[in-house]
Parts: C-alpha cells; structure tokens; sequence
C-alpha cells in the first residue's frame, strides 16, 4: 500500500447517457510498467483523460500517492506529478525543441513577470538553470543536436521522443504514454522501446501506455490490462494475455 | 548575465542611440520639416499600438478588434488626469500615463475573464463588441465631455521623450515574451491542449497577455491624447481597431521586429501619398493586397529580425565562433 503511485477506484464516466468507461480499477505501483490495451473505442483514451483531468469522472475516486486529484484542474495535476503524450503528436512547432522543454519547467519557475519584464537577477538565474536541466535531458534523450531547431522540423520519430522528453521535464511520478508506436516503422518502434526503457531505467518513472503494437507490449510491458467497451476484460502477465480466449474474442469475434 | 548577451544589448542600445540621433539631427538641420516630425511622433504611438496588440493576436494567437477600445481608455484617463491638475509638467505626463496604463489594465482583466473563453471569430466579435461599447460609454457620460470629447489637454510633443517610452515600452513587452511568461503565452498559442498538460495554466496567461496587451495600449492612448490635445471618443471606433490589426498582420503575426517595420511603414505611406489625393486609398490598400498575396504569413512571419544573427554572420565571415541561441 505504502508505494502505490496511482488507484482508481470504480471510475466511470458517463457522456449523456453514454457510458465510456465503467468500474474502471487499476493500482499502480511505484516503477512498474502497465500496458493498456483494447479494441478502437474502448475507452482506453478516455481513461487517460479522466487521469488526467481533462474529464472528470461521474463516479469512482482517483488516488495519485494517496491524494484526491478528482475535480483538479489539468495544469493542477501536472503539479501532482502526471505527465502524459498524445496519440496524434502535439508539440509547441514554432519553439525550439529547447523552449518545448523549458515551458514544461515552468511550473517549477518563480521569477516573477516584473523579474522577467526587468531582466532581474532571478530571470538570470533560473533561466540558466532551466536551460542547463533541459538540455541535461535532451542528451539522455540523444536530442541535444537539435535543442535550438524548431520543434515541426524534427522527424516524425524525433517528435515522438520530443514529446516524451517534455513529458520527463515536468518532473512527474507518473507518465501516460498514449499509443506512443502509432504511425511508427519498426525500426522507429525499436527505438521507441529503448527510450522507454531508458526512461525506466534512468528515471526509475512509473509508466502506464496504450498501445496497439503488440511487439511493443509484449516486449516492455510487465503488466497488461485489456479494456473492452469501458470495461476491463482482462488484467495480468502479458503471455497470458494474449492467449485468453475473452481477449482474443474481443479483438477478432467469435469463431462458429 | 552571459557575455554574448551583454554585447547584444549593447549593440540593440547602440542601435536606438544611433537612430535617435540620426532623427535629432533631421530635425534639427530642417531635413524633417514640423510635418514631417509630426508623422514620426504618430509613428512613435501607433508602434506601442502594433506591438501590444501583436501581444494578443501574435504571440497569443487570439485575435481581438477591440484594440482602439484600451487606447480610448487610456486617453480619457491620461486627459481627465491631466486636466485636475493635481500634478503639472513632465511628472504629470509620466504619471498620467501610467495611470493610463493601469485603467486599461483593468478593463482589460474585467473584460478579458469572461472573453477569452472564446475562440476565433467568436472572440474577435466579442471584442468589437466590448470595443464599441466602452466607445458608446465614453460618449454617454458626463464626465468624459460626452460626444464633443476633452479639449485643452496639456500639449506633450516632445519627440525625444516619446521615442523614448515607446523604445521602453517596445522592449519591456519583448523581454516579457521572452521570459518564461512568454514562453508559455507562445505554448498557449501552437496548442492550448499540449500547454495544460505541461502545466501551463491557461486562464491565467491568456488574462494576463490580454492585460499586458491592454495595458500598453492604454500608454499609447495617453501619448496621443498628449500629442493631440484634443480627444474624442468617435476616433476611437472599430476602424481604428482595425488599422491596428492590420499593422500587426502586415508586419508577420509575433513578430515585435515586424510589428514595428510595419507600424512605421503603414503610418508614413498614406502621408507621402496625400500628393494623390483620392487615389491615396487605393493605392494603399492595393499595397496590403499585394503583401498578402506575395507573403501572406506578413512581412517577417514569425520570425524576428535579430541582430545576433548579423552579428553570426559578420563573425562567421571572418571565421571566428558564433553566438548560440537566439534572442
């Protein structure tokens, strides 16, 4: 119980007569990797954005280190320590890749805008220490060649790691990563693995992602949890996963 | 404060110093005629109106016609203020112009809470619609003169001091933009979703660009209810707001450089062209139309003209190590 990073307790949420998602539980311990998976419109983003605050739950309670976050604002959870990617990749383009990563230090920041209007002593100080952490995670990223282009000129599989990389500078406990292989070619999608579990190892970050690559899952993943419309269908060790007879119906349908 | 970055700000400094003389000197030598002055001192107010309204429609992406409403209400504020005459001379200017700024400030934190929970168009009809009735107030009351407007403001046409604070003014908003309020003010802009996510509280820096905006806006207003002498609140219609928008969608939408290449340019050309009398409008609108059609991203697009980047190339030429990083 004492290294329990995320618990939601019977979520649901209801879009006007719409049940999305239902008695959703799911407990995650500090360091594991989750993988969530399921057929298109099950529910798996909408799980993510409830985590997030993006929507809030019409039942359950979402504990993140024991704390509430139900009813707390998006920009408010990152401050507890959620950080999360998008399925369709959305980054700042028109900043640096530098700058993408300085804006998620922002809530980290104090100067005030009188210091930044000014070029006080604080603006100096904590710029250079922003700049210096950000370009510290760019290099374990392998991105520090590319800190002062602009974010749209990166490769489709550079953006992707961006994105990540932004996630990793708002310093979270938890990190969402949803369907971080899409649109991938299988040499990208190895690459994609190693910087998740890069992100595991040298950040030692919990991680929880959707994703339809089963190569993906199956190779990184040490937990899986399959989510059929909005409900979960099945949840274990990732072998015995894919061979549950339920979880292959869902995908596939019913053999006569 | 990093080496490199000294040098920058002494050669921007430089820069305005040279052009403050080179202008001093025109004046002086009669090169620039009372006219000719007049037109700069307006190009002096219309580049602080460019420039906080690319704040808002620039960096924050949101665009908004009610500019002209802040002016009005920094120069009714900057007259009123001046015509009690608690405090005279240079001291009263500043002060009024503050004060101005700060009047605006306000309306613009008021107006700006419930407004900018809307997006594009319905943000811009919004505003028009704010603009118009803080005009239509203004002429309503008693206090502002009603429809005939204040007269006999204290004359302020000092040149030099209103180069001056619109150098100020131009730079504090730019070091704004360029601080970590900014940055997220720009994030706000390339995607509200992505922004909240990393933390970015975007109620918060939405108000705030507005406000800032609002608030150089109403300096501005003060500067030329000064200039002028006399203000009324007709001059301050959506017309007015429009001049404005197009000073910052000529000039390249976020960029401070364009902003202020265009504000010039878009205040000097229909006065050189006043020798064509009814065809002066149409020659300058043709102008914007062939802008648009050639760069419609505007004359600068996003980007700023830097003088670190002459800088780069000058010591690239001759082989030495160039300046990272941009601003």
């Amino acid at each position: 119980m004492t290294n329990q990073v995320l618990s939601c307790k019977n979520v649901g949420i209801n879009f006007g007569g719409l049940q999305a998602v239902q008695d959703f539980n799911l407990t995650i311990d500090d360091g594991e990797l989750i993988g969530l998976i399921g057929p298109n419109g099950a529910g798996k983003t909408t799980v993510f954005n409830l985590i997030t605050g993006v929507y809030t739950p019409t039942e359950g309670e979402i504990l993140l280190s024991g704390i509430n976050i139900i009813g707390k604002m998006p920009h408010q959870i990152v401050r507890y320590g959620i950080a999360r990617t998008f399925q369709n990749i959305r980054l700042f383009d028109h900043l640096s890749v530098l700058d993408n990563l300085k804006v998620a230090a922002n809530k980290d920041m104090r100067y005030s805008i009188f210091s930044g209007m000014f070029r006080l002593g604080g603006y100096w100080r904590e710029e250079s220490e922003v700049t210096d952490k950000a370009i510290e995670i760019l290099d374990i990223f392998d991105m520090g060649k590319h800190a002062y282009k602009y974010a749209n000129s990166l490769s489709y599989g550079e953006q992707r790691k961006l994105e990540i990389a932004r996630a990793m500078a708002t310093d979270p406990k938890l990190l969402l990563l949803d369907e971080p292989a899409a649109g991938m070619n299988p040499t990208e999608t190895d690459e994609l693995m190693d910087t998740i579990m890069l992100i595991r190892n040298e950040f030692g970050i919990t991680t929880l992602l959707i994703e339809h690559d089963m190569r993906l899952v199956l190779g990184i993943c040490e937990r899986l949890m399959v989510l059929n419309y909005g409900q979960i269908l099945a949840e274990g060790n990732p072998r015995d996963i894919v061979n549950d007879p339920l979880v292959i119906e869902a995908y596939l349908g019913k053999g006569e | 404060m990093p080496r490199d970055k000294k040098l920058i700000y002494l050669i921007n400094t430089g820069l305005v110093l040279i052009l403050f003389a080179l202008l001093t000197v025109f004046e002086a030598s009669g090169v620039f005629t009372r006219y000719s002055m007049s037109i700069v001192r307006l190009v002096c107010i219309n580049v602080i109106l460019a420039t906080s309204l690319n704040v808002t429609v620039g960096n924050l992406g949101q665009i908004t016609l009610g500019h002209a409403g802040f002016m009005s209400i920094g120069a009714y504020t900057a007259a009123l203020f001046a015509k009690t005459e608690v405090i005279t001379g240079q001291g009263g200017y500043y002060i009024g112009m503050i004060l101005a700024g700060i009047c605006a400030g306000i309306f613009g934190i008021a107006i700006g809470i419930p407004v900018l929970r809307l997006k594009g168009d319905y943000l811009a009809i919004v505003t028009l619609a704010f603009g118009e009735i803080i005009r239509v107030l203004i002429e309503y009351f008693d206090f502002t003169g009603g429809a005939q407007g204040i007269n006999g403001i204290p004359r302020m046409q000092n040149f030099s001091v209103m180069f001056f604070v619109a150098v100020i003014c131009v730079t504090l908003m730019y070091s704004v933009m360029t601080s970590r309020h900014g940055r997220a003010i720009l994030a706000i802009r390339e995607d509200e979703i992505a922004a909240q996510s990393s933390g970015i509280n975007i109620t918060y820096y939405k108000t705030f660009a507005f406000t800032l905006s609002a608030f150089f806006a109403g300096v501005a207003g003060a500067m030329y209810a000064h200039n002028i002498g006399t203000i009324g609140a007709s001059f301050f219609n959506y017309n007015k707001s429009f001049d404005i928008l197009v000073m910052v969608v000529l000039g390249g939408m976020g960029s401070f450089t364009g902003a202020v290449i265009s504000a010039t340019v878009l205040t000097v050309v229909p006065e050189t062209l006043r020798q064509f009398n009814e065809y002066r409008m149409i020659v300058y609108s043709l102008l914007l139309i062939m802008v648009m059609l050639f760069r419609p991203e505007g004359l600068l697009g996003r980007k700023e003209f830097h003088i670190t980047k002459v800088v780069d190339k000058l010591r690239n030429k001759f082989g030495k190590q160039s300046i990272e990083g941009g601003n």
